[in-house]
């Protein structure tokens, strides 16, 4: 076997000095014996490391901005009572020092045997834009561009067809030729953006939300690509709040601050539903469209509304299966 | 370690063969720093457009992803849209496998190294694109199984990671073994490659079809949401995967002297013609399904084709792939192709350039506009968008570019009588 790389040292050392020799002709330097070369390939390597170093310098801000523990923080669902505690208070605390606003992070679980339906009449809906101000308030949005979980439709009588509405809208409402129909997370039981998540960030909770861990999401945004509702949010830059506007409940899986680069959404208002309260969205209608409750219990008002209203969801069709409805009077 | 370095003291001196696979890495990346006045300009710019990329990308993490012209509407631009490109570019590379290693055509395996190279180089571009579309790149960790949590089997991003990462380890065990092989002259043992180079065939097609099956399986973009998504992909893939390695043999043929024999170009060539072809065909057909039925399905190809509602930023991008494509068409299916090299290049570039406006700008941002609310949100790339994009084809060309010196080196230095390499 050892004959056999001599055999080929014949040919291979005329070919192979080849290279060099035309090297010397056009950049001498470059043909100088191996330690030369040697020493310019390490200065080059070197010299490009340094380039490398210096490009990537901004980077250096992460340390900065995502502590160790962050860093290694685990799943929401693999936390103990006491790692939250230790989490909360250090993510209480953060706030304090980026917003200057002292907040107190919750979790409240979901009531055993209750499931949340939400129903919005298109009778009464007149598409002031309420909710969708009293969700920006209430979640924490970031305040330099005008977020909210909410859009409003306003579409032509006469059709069901999204292409002809338009959110945008900045006239006096209602108009007569128009209705107008809120759409934000419907909750639904067949979540997509459930199922095409690759870290398991975002679940749906017994009591029907789906939630994120927000310090879990790695931000590829293929949720928000699956959802047919345009009800996922990324947080393209950190959350600007002033400190007097920062809402203090906080729950860690609902409105607190979002860290920059991970998804959020619609949570059902969870740290004030959770604790027998209703949705920021619904106390702020005027018009008394908004209908919230639980669908397990015959008594709530969602499910007067489900057996005695004309009723109906948002893209049947491909299977969702929402928990929010809408009806008319 | 002064012995590793010095390329040259390997033929010299027999009595310190390089042996070990890591000595002959070494060995090979040693080789492939050196080369002429040209070699290293060439690496000069493509290091410098790779770190302007690696500065805007760093800038990207710190301010946040605000930098680039996303948004909720268009949550994917044109990272995303190079990334569906380059797996077409990977899984396109390695079809000269199959008439190599199906049908024995022996003449085919010395394209077939260059097919795995630049399936290797792709493939590091298709995860450094998924990579800076991650809004938190620092917690990647939690993509890793057993670390982090892996929704798998129900999450087709996680398919994707799998096959990318297993295809790109499957390239280069028959890489590097093949080369190994050739390197000490010995023959390589078709036990340690073989199996893994039939893998690597149905791998190429999964990678593709994964990928496809990460935009046609959402419900609520009726513009991926059609079964002929996958098939479109790889027919495309099988354009632009054998045009660049036509491109590339140009190149090489006119920088070191590597020539590509009549047969194995000839049949790049055939593969070409054939699926060009059934890709028009294909893009036809689902043009017709769309505009002839009409309804709100239709919107998004309106917009990418027609305009919308008085928005026409896709639309020269889109014609300006359909005419490269055609006239692509035309050009391969005349005997021109076959004759003279300028009009082959030629129609290759504008084969390739077709590919990549039809799998990116055409298809992926599309598919957001109008959103699934039906609001119109047009997208243009932000400057850091570009400037991390080229950074990222720079770095893969240097890629490349090494890897295609080590393999030639190795060529060079134990050429086989049947296969030996014109110098």
């Amino acid at each position: 076997m050892s004959n056999e790389p001599a055999n080929s040292d014949g040919p291979t050392n005329s070919s192979g000095k080849q290279t060099p020799d035309s090297d010397q002709n056009l950049l001498p330097i470059l043909g100088q014996p191996t330690s030369r070369r040697t020493a310019l390939k390490a200065a080059g390597a070197a010299l490009g490391l340094a380039a490398f170093g210096k490009a990537v310098s901004p980077l250096m801000v992460i340390p900065e901005n995502v502590s160790v523990d962050e860093f290694l923080q685990r799943h929401y669902k693999e936390l103990t009572d006491e790692d939250k505690q230790k989490i909360f208070t250090r993510m209480e605390k953060e706030t304090k020092e980026s917003y200057g606003a002292e907040v107190s992070i919750s979790d409240p679980q979901p009531i055993p045997g209750v499931r949340y339906g939400y129903a919005i009449s298109l009778s009464k809906c007149n598409g002031n834009g309420k909710c969708m101000e009293a969700c920006h308030e209430e979640n924490n949005h970031h305040r330099g561009v005008d977020q909210s979980y909410i859009r409003i439709l306003e579409m032509p009588k006469g059709t069901m067809d999204m292409e002809q509405g338009n959110t945008t809208y900045d006239h006096t409402v209602p108009q007569d030729d128009k209705f107008y129909m809120p759409v934000q997370c419907q909750q639904c039981d067949n979540p997509p953006c459930v199922t095409v998540c690759p870290v398991e960030a975002t679940w749906k909770e017994d009591d029907g939300i789906v939630v994120v861990d927000y310090n879990w999401c790695i931000g590829c945004r293929y949720c928000e690509a699956a959802c047919p509702y345009h009800a996922r949010r990324f947080n393209w830059e950190q959350p600007e709040i002033p400190a007097e506007e920062v809402n203090p409940d906080q729950g860690y899986l609902s409105n607190r601050i979002r860290p920059q680069g991970t998804m959020e959404k619609c949570h059902f208002c969870l740290h004030r539903t959770r604790e027998g309260r209703l949705p920021a969205c619904l106390e702020a209608c005027p018009t008394g469209a908004r209908v919230f409750g639980d669908l397990n219990d015959p008594e709530s008002p969602i499910n007067y509304v489900l057996q005695n209203k004309r009723v109906f969801v948002l893209k049947e069709e491909l299977g969702t299966q929402p928990s929010f409805f809408y009806f008319f009077d | 370690m002064s012995s590793l370095t010095s390329p040259d003291s390997v033929p010299i001196d027999p009595a310190h063969p390089v042996r070990s696979y890591p000595r002959f890495i070494w060995w090979g990346l040693g080789e492939a720093t050196n080369g002429s006045l040209l070699f290293y300009t060439w690496m000069f710019v493509l290091t410098a457009i790779a770190l302007v990329g690696a500065n805007a990308w760093a800038v990207q993490v710190s301010e946040g992803m605000i930098v680039t012209n996303m948004t909720d509407h268009v949550s994917w631009g044109l990272y995303i849209a190079n990334f569906t490109f380059m797996v077409g570019v990977a899984a396109g590379g390695v079809m000269m496998v199959i008439p190599a290693y199906l049908y024995h055509d022996k003449k085919m395996h010395d394209v077939v190294i260059i097919g795995e190279i630049l399936a290797i180089s792709a493939i590091v571009m298709c995860l450094l694109f998924v990579v800076v579309d991650l809004g938190r790149p620092e917690r990647f960790w939690h993509l890793i199984p057993g670390i982090g949590r892996f929704n798998w089997p129900m999450s087709m991003l996680t398919w994707d990671v799998i096959v990318l990462n297993g295809y790109l380890l499957l390239n280069l065990h028959i890489c590097g073994y093949l080369l190994y092989m050739r390197f000490l002259n010995r023959q390589p043992n078709p036990k340690w490659y073989v199996p893994f180079v039939m893998i690597s065939i149905f791998w190429a097609i999964s990678i593709h079809t994964i990928t496809a099956f990460l935009y046609c399986g959402l419900g609520g973009r009726p513009f991926w949401n059609t079964a002929l998504l996958a098939p479109r992909f790889l027919a495309s893939a099988f354009v632009a995967g054998p045009a660049f390695i036509l491109i590339l043999f140009s190149i090489l043929k006119n920088v070191v002297g590597q020539r590509l024999e009549d047969a194995p170009a000839r049949l790049l060539i055939n593969i070409i013609r054939v699926t060009i072809v059934v890709n028009l065909l294909m893009v036809v057909s689902e043009v017709f399904t769309e505009f002839y039925t009409g309804g709100s399905h239709t919107a998004s190809a309106h917009y990418l084709f027609l305009g919308l509602h008085g928005h026409y930023a896709l639309v020269p991008w889109i014609w300006t792939a359909m005419i490269f494509n055609i006239v692509a068409a035309g050009l391969f299916l005349s005997p021109l192709v076959l004759k003279r090299e300028r009009v082959l290049v030629f129609a290759c570039i504008l084969a390739f350039i077709g590919a990549w406006i039809e799998k990116g700008m055409g298809l992926i941002v599309p598919g957001f506009i109008p959103s699934t609310l039906h609001e119109i949100v047009e997208y243009t790339p932000s400057l850091v968008e570009w400037k991390v994009s080229a950074g990222i084809w720079a770095f893969g060309l240097m890629v490349l570019t090494v890897l295609l010196k080590m393999a030639i080196s190795v060529y060079r230095q134990s050429p086989a009588p049947a296969t030996e390499s014109t110098r």
